[in-house]
């Protein structure tokens, strides 16, 4: 299976996805963001990090970088389209995903393991995953995300919630949102489920010395459902 | 043009005989731009001149030692040809008047010092310390600097793993803001600022000149009054994006062969950093000034030689690789320029619209910089307190267990760890929050461990002894996450030394520092000195920050401090006498702030750590924690929080009384766990290396007890201990 990363400048998780991906099976590429062409990919993933600096808003400067056209081709013709922390922001700023991403409630940046609950398996994505509950690891200043009343009750009627913030049983409350996001909302699809926005950073749990190894599931599910 | 005279020499910074001396040199009146390039390099921050004396003594040879002081950073040998280079620097200044800045600078600052030697940087780490919790600006003042420290570095990329906050009202007026960084690199591809060859094109890459930071070097080098806002001018603005495009640029050039030297622009920029290649390689150097990118329109040579605009690099080049170089900077979207060359001439030449407008002798700047044997007075070891029975009789050891925990200074620190940005680059595998951070090397077996440690309140005790606890303690810190420790890199916070009593507390640190690492082998390599820390003739303790590194040369040997199962046994290893003068419980409990600080028995404290590392090498040890402030029901206590497990603490044997024997600051002292399988053979070892240990407890329930004494649960503690911080910053 191959995969392209695109690094965009200040993107800074580009490396943990390649060391990622490779450890589960894909044959990765790195991207540069000035490009207009995307090799053959199976799968194309937008790295966290800062990529512009993040100026202006997160992620708008990327959403108009010159290899983004050849991302929403790949995207609308049924490609999977992963995009991780700034990789979502990206997505919400190309309109490959509906709604936005603010700042935090409490206006600060959160670095932390969290629960999040799978809400929709009939994807690619989380598929095989054989538990309902992962533990995941988020590092971000603009992770609360939103949109309007409209846009959520069509989200919400195409199951195009991937995942929600929760405890370790799956209770997605506000008591377990640690970010202020609408309905808890950790990750999202588009509506044919090909394309798949999350804050949480599956890369960085992928052994058991690092924060945990819910992150392998991701990845085992991902290249096994490929 | 602005005539100099003595006048403007002193609104420099300058002392009047420096001045003279400056006219003497140059047989001649400087004109204001030789004038600012003067007062940038012979200011303390920059010269070392009230402390280069006495750091000729420092303890920085070693095996492991590739390059000591005098560089960017340090840089040590950690086998297979990799290599770490690391630095602490402070920027104590510039965050009192502007937090955000002050401390997003000081980050970026360091991390350059690192990548300027061709290393990847992998690890960030910080020494935060503040006024007293009731002082109305530490609130703010805490959490500006939090989020400049998290602001830059994650925007980068690289994890904060450790640090150390602290709260003490001698720093009301004056905070501490200490950065360090560690980088990766192959020991074969190091880069020095050392230029070499004449006619050598002179590069400068990164973001354009403007006009921030004039005089932060002379800023870094003053006491404050109350016309502190007015410096706010004199703090660099930070962009970690550019670092990160500089960073990334600069590696890339660095894999190829055509950087002959390279120094980044920090404290007095284009100045120090063009001057001290230039002396380095005994060359000299011409610049003109008008090729020099500039953010602002009108800069004139003085503003553009003495701003500290951030994130911007020197080079000098092979000639004929300019192209080459330049292409990857384009890559980058960053500015490049040549903007001159070095010669023979040992001067430094500044031409500004074609015409000359500073020469000097770079001798002059560097070698001839003023160097001052201060006067100083030593300490005296305070007489030790005389506690009685009665100062203990109402005492409940569960009310100051509660007490000790919420201290600010014990108090549970995630709210400000949670702001960084730990686990990218994914090779964190010990958070903030333990024993010290730890970070693998990339694609290796091996792990390095970093922390960064303070006694301010020892040192203040006695200077002598505080030097060395704060070394010995950073070593501690190395051994309990399994790690040997390698080498150390110093951040020296003192105020004025042009007092006895301030220089006195700096020569001494110095010396107990010297002690401690030469025992312990464990080298300084690389560091830096801020003096002034003074606000309105009020001095702050002497603070010297030691950041450690330590190997592990199989990170699957790494410790944690949490205990880990019930039925396991927990051990002190070290002898505790019960030592209470300058501990917490004094001071919390007993308002007692008299009395020397705890005596370091170098010998014991190099024997427990090395039997430790033995344990470890052999599997024998589950868990282990140091005991430092608050003793070892403090130590303890934390142990259980973080593995939400109890324990049933065993009588004490011998004369020490329970008060003394649980939270007295004895040094040189681990807490471990055994299983009780290896209890034998754990006890065989110790007793064959004479190692004084104590069977502390074991390890069961959701409570700490000990005989009638203390019940407590967990939960309890852990509410305390967990929330002060959270709760300070809330209200």
């Amino acid at each position: 299976m191959k995969s392209s990363v695109i690094i965009f400048p200040g993107s800074n998780c580009d490396r943990d996805m390649d060391v990622a991906l490779k450890k589960f099976g894909f044959k990765n590429q790195m991207v540069w963001h000035n490009d207009t062409e995307i090799p053959k990919s199976d799968l194309i993933v937008l790295p966290g990090g800062f990529s512009y600096g993040d100026y202006l808003r997160c992620g708008s400067i990327a959403g108009k970088s010159r290899i983004i056209k050849s991302v929403i081709d790949f995207a609308n013709s049924g490609g999977l389209v992963l995009g991780i922390c700034n990789g979502f922001q990206i997505l919400t700023e190309t309109g490959l995903l509906p709604g936005i991403l603010q700042q935090n409630k409490y206006l600060n940046f959160i670095c932390k393991n969290v629960f999040v609950k799978i809400k929709n398996k009939e994807n690619k994505y989380f598929k095989n995953i054989n538990k309902e509950v992962l533990e995941l690891h988020i590092a971000h200043n603009e992770g609360n995300y939103f949109c309007s009343n409209d846009e959520l009750k069509s989200i919400e009627d195409n199951s195009q919630i991937a995942i929600t913030y929760c405890d370790h049983k799956g209770k997605d409350d506000e008591m377990n949102n640690p970010n202020g996001a609408l309905k808890n909302i950790a990750g999202i699809f588009n509506k044919d489920k090909n394309i798949l926005g999350m804050m949480p950073h599956p890369e960085r749990m992928i052994d058991p010395f690092l924060s945990g190894e819910d992150g392998s599931l991701f990845f085992e599910n991902l290249i096994g459902s490929l | 043009m602005i005539k100099v005279d003595e006048q403007i020499a002193i609104e420099h910074g300058l002392k009047k005989d420096e001045y003279k001396k400056i006219c003497d040199l140059l047989n001649r009146t400087p004109n204001i731009t030789e004038l600012g390039v003067f007062s940038a390099m012979w200011n303390e921050h920059c010269s070392y001149k009230s402390s280069r004396k006495h750091l000729k003594k420092l303890h920085t040879k070693g095996k492991q030692v590739i390059q000591g002081p005098g560089e960017n950073a340090g840089v040590v040998d950690i086998e297979d040809n990799d290599a770490i280079v690391f630095k602490i620097e402070s920027h104590n200044h510039p965050s009192f008047i502007e937090p955000y800045q002050g401390a997003a600078t000081g980050v970026g600052g360091i991390m350059r010092d690192i990548f300027t030697m061709g290393a990847r940087p992998i690890a960030n780490l910080n020494s935060i310390h503040f006024g007293s919790i009731d002082h109305e600006k530490t609130r703010n003042l805490l959490r500006g600097v939090v989020k400049g420290i998290g602001g830059y570095g994650n925007c980068i990329g690289v994890p904060t793993i450790a640090g150390q906050t602290c709260f003490d009202e001698s720093y009301n007026g004056n905070i501490l803001v200490n950065a360090m960084t560690l980088g990766l690199v192959n020991k074969n591809k190091i880069f020095y600022s050392k230029a070499a060859g004449i006619n050598k094109p002179v590069i400068y890459v990164g973001s354009k000149t403007g006009r921030d930071g004039i005089h932060g070097a002379s800023m870094a080098s003053a006491i404050f009054d109350d016309k502190i806002e007015e410096k706010k001018p004199t703090v660099q603005v930070g962009d970690p994006f550019t670092e990160k495009l500089l960073l990334e640029a600069c590696l890339e050039l660095m894999a190829g062969k055509s950087i002959i030297s390279i120094q980044d622009m920090g404290a007095a920029g284009l100045t120090s950093s063009s001057i001290e290649m230039a002396s380095k390689g005994d060359l000299g150097i011409e610049i003109d000034l008008n090729k020099v990118p500039c953010r602002e329109e009108n800069m004139t040579p003085y503003e553009i030689m003495l701003s500290e605009s951030q994130e911007r690099m020197l080079i000098v080049l092979e000639a004929g690789k300019e192209n080459e170089a330049k292409k990857i900077f384009d890559k980058w979207n960053l500015d490049f320029a040549v903007i001159g060359k070095t010669t023979n001439s040992k001067n430094i030449e500044l031409f500004f619209e074609n015409k000359k407008v500073a020469e000097i002798p770079i001798d002059f700047l560097a070698e001839n910089a003023p160097m001052y044997d201060r006067k100083w007075t030593k300490s005296k070891l305070p007489k030790k307190n005389k506690f009685s029975k009665d100062d203990f009789k109402s005492l409940k050891l569960s009310d100051c267990l509660n007490k000790i925990l919420t201290d600010p200074n014990i108090a549970d620190k995630e709210w400000i760890w949670n702001q960084y940005d730990h686990t990218v680059m994914g090779d964190t595998i010990q958070k903030p929050g333990g024993n010290a951070g730890v970070v693998r090397v990339h694609g290796t077996n091996k792990a390095v461990a970093a922390a960064v440690d303070s006694s301010a309140t020892y040192c203040h005790a006695h200077p002598l002894t505080g030097g060395k606890q704060v070394v010995c303690e950073s070593w501690r810190n190395m051994i309990s996450v399994g790690a040997k420790p390698i080498a150390i890199t110093n951040c020296l916070n003192f105020g004025n030394p042009e007092k006895e009593k301030n220089m006195g507390e700096f020569v001494e640190c110095v010396e107990g520092i010297t002690e401690a690492s030469k025992y312990l082998n464990y080298p300084v390599v690389s560091g830096n000195v801020s003096f002034y820390n003074e606000t309105k003739d009020k001095g702050i303790k002497p603070t010297p920050s030691i950041g450690g590194i330590g190997l592990l040369s199989d990170y699957k040997q790494m410790i944690t401090m949490e205990l880990k199962n019930d039925g396991n046994y927990i051990f002190v290893i070290g002898k505790t006498e019960g030592h209470l003068d300058q501990s917490i419980f004094a001071k919390n409990i007993l308002s007692n702030h008299n009395g020397p600080p705890p005596e370091i028995n170098l010998f014991n404290e190099k024997q427990n750590g090395m039997s430790i590392l033995n344990l470890n090498n052999k599997n024998l040890i589950e868990t282990c924690h140091d005991v430092s402030l608050g003793g070892i029901l403090t130590a303890v206590s934390k142990m259980s929080i973080k593995g939400n497990k109890g324990v049933k603490l065993f009588p004490i044997e011998g004369l020490v009384n329970k008060f003394e024997y649980f939270f007295g600051e004895d040094q040189g002292r681990y807490i471990i766990e055994i299983k009780p399988e290896n209890l034998g053979n754990v006890e065989k070892i110790l007793k064959k290396d004479s190692i004084h240990f104590d069977k502390l407890g074991i390890i069961g329930s959701d409570q700490i007890s000990y005989k009638n004494d203390l019940k407590i649960s967990i939960e309890d503690i852990k509410e305390g201990y967990k929330k002060w911080l959270k709760d300070y910053m809330v209200n």
